[in-house]
């Protein structure tokens, strides 16, 4: 068989969503796979390996990412249901919320300014572009709410995701060892920072090691996501117009 | 309707519902976001939550990973401006990140401890 109907076919498929979706999904599944057979290790992590395929595959076929998101989309387009559907966890643990309402409250304010905080002012200690800086603001909240505040603000929203889902996989992976440094081994409490620091993806992590953890990191993602995008670009208005 | 289906249905008309509040109220805040507040605000009021609302958001979060993936690739456009770059945002995204999970943990932790122990005080 000859190269050429093969290449036509090729070109044919990454010219159709089909591909893209194909894909992520596949892609997907073997980071799963890759974690699962490593018995859910941190370092494992599965959007870290998808992403890492994905990119390889696009960079070996010279395919740009705008061809592969036309597929992948489809997947893209079910983060805003899915940011929707945090309230039936955050419905679900109302009654904890009231319960612990001082813990609660309390590690939201100081584990939010100390994320948005620490990350601004390192990188613009380190010299980074007024655009990164603003694009690294939302970065602890889910890559949907991140590009909408980053839009509001003024940075670029395609790389606030980018940052967001980077945030979120090094929580999902060092997390641990920072919280058993620290010595914290109740699971709310590790769960909610993992879901608060690290949202959709260290949530994901906290379900996969422990069902308490995973409802707090729910609440706290879903909290933190709706602190930061009623607060952040207030803040900033208020911030650029006074400093 | 399978439950699934009417599950799904409910997460769309919300989020639809919070663009539309968003987009006449002038909100600084995304779409799904205020779905979120609303649908939140109907479950309080409704006291329970709809078995078919319940399968579609957890069946959404057990693969809430995988819904990442398509952004996460998005680096590859931005190959240029993280080399540029790569220090500050390296460091800021690893550093801020791990103290922002000492930070919340630690806080929670003691405030529990704070809590618990003011109620045995209260307790004969």
């Amino acid at each position: 068989m000859s190269a050429q109907p093969l290449f036509e076919l090729w070109v044919y498929l990454a010219a159709t969503p089909l591909a893209g979706l194909t894909l992520t999904l596949v892609a997907y599944a073997a980071g799963w796979w890759s974690y699962k057979q490593s018995g859910m290790h941190p370092l494992a992590n599965p959007v870290l390996l998808a992403v890492a395929l994905i990119v390889s595959t696009l960079w070996l076929t010279h395919t740009p990412y705008k061809t592969y998101f036309d597929g992948a989309q489809f997947v893209h387009f079910l983060l805003g249901p899915a940011v929707v559907g945090l309230a039936v966890p955050l419905a679900r643990e109302w009654g904890n919320v009231r319960q612990l309402a001082l813990p609660i409250a309390g590690a939201m304010v100081v584990g939010s300014l100390v994320a948005l905080g620490s990350a601004v002012g390192i990188a613009w200690l380190l010299g980074a572009s007024p655009a990164t800086l603003l694009s690294l603001a939302p970065k602890s909240v889910t890559a949907p709410i991140a590009m909408g505040i980053a839009e509001k603000i003024g940075g670029l929203p395609a790389l606030a995701a980018v940052f967001a889902v980077a945030t979120g996989v090094i929580g999902a992976t060092f997390g641990k060892y920072v919280l058993d440094g620290c010595r914290v081994f109740d699971w709310r409490a590790r769960g909610f920072a993992l879901g608060l620091a690290a949202h959709g993806i260290g949530t994901a992590r906290a379900f996969a090691v422990n069902a308490d953890a995973g409802a707090f990191a729910g609440l706290a993602f879903a909290l933190h996501g709706l602190a930061a995008a009623l607060l952040l670009p207030v803040g900033f208005a208020v911030w650029s117009r006074f400093g | 309707m399978s439950p699934l289906l009417a599950g799904f249905t409910w997460l769309l008309v919300f989020q639809c519902l919070g663009e539309v509040l968003v987009r006449l109220a002038g909100l600084p805040i995304p779409g799904p976001v205020a779905g979120l507040a609303l649908l939140f605000a109907v479950l309080l009021l409704l006291s329970e939550v709809p078995n078919a609302l319940a399968a579609a958001a957890e069946g959404l979060a057990r693969h809430l990973s995988l819904l990442f993936v398509p952004a996460g690739v998005g680096v590859m456009a931005y190959l240029g401006r993280i080399a540029d770059e790569w220090l500050p945002i390296v460091v800021a995204l690893f550093v801020s990140t791990l103290l922002a999970i000492a930070a919340t943990a630690l806080t929670f932790a003691w405030l529990v401890r704070r809590s618990q122990r003011q109620q045995e005080k209260v307790l004969p």
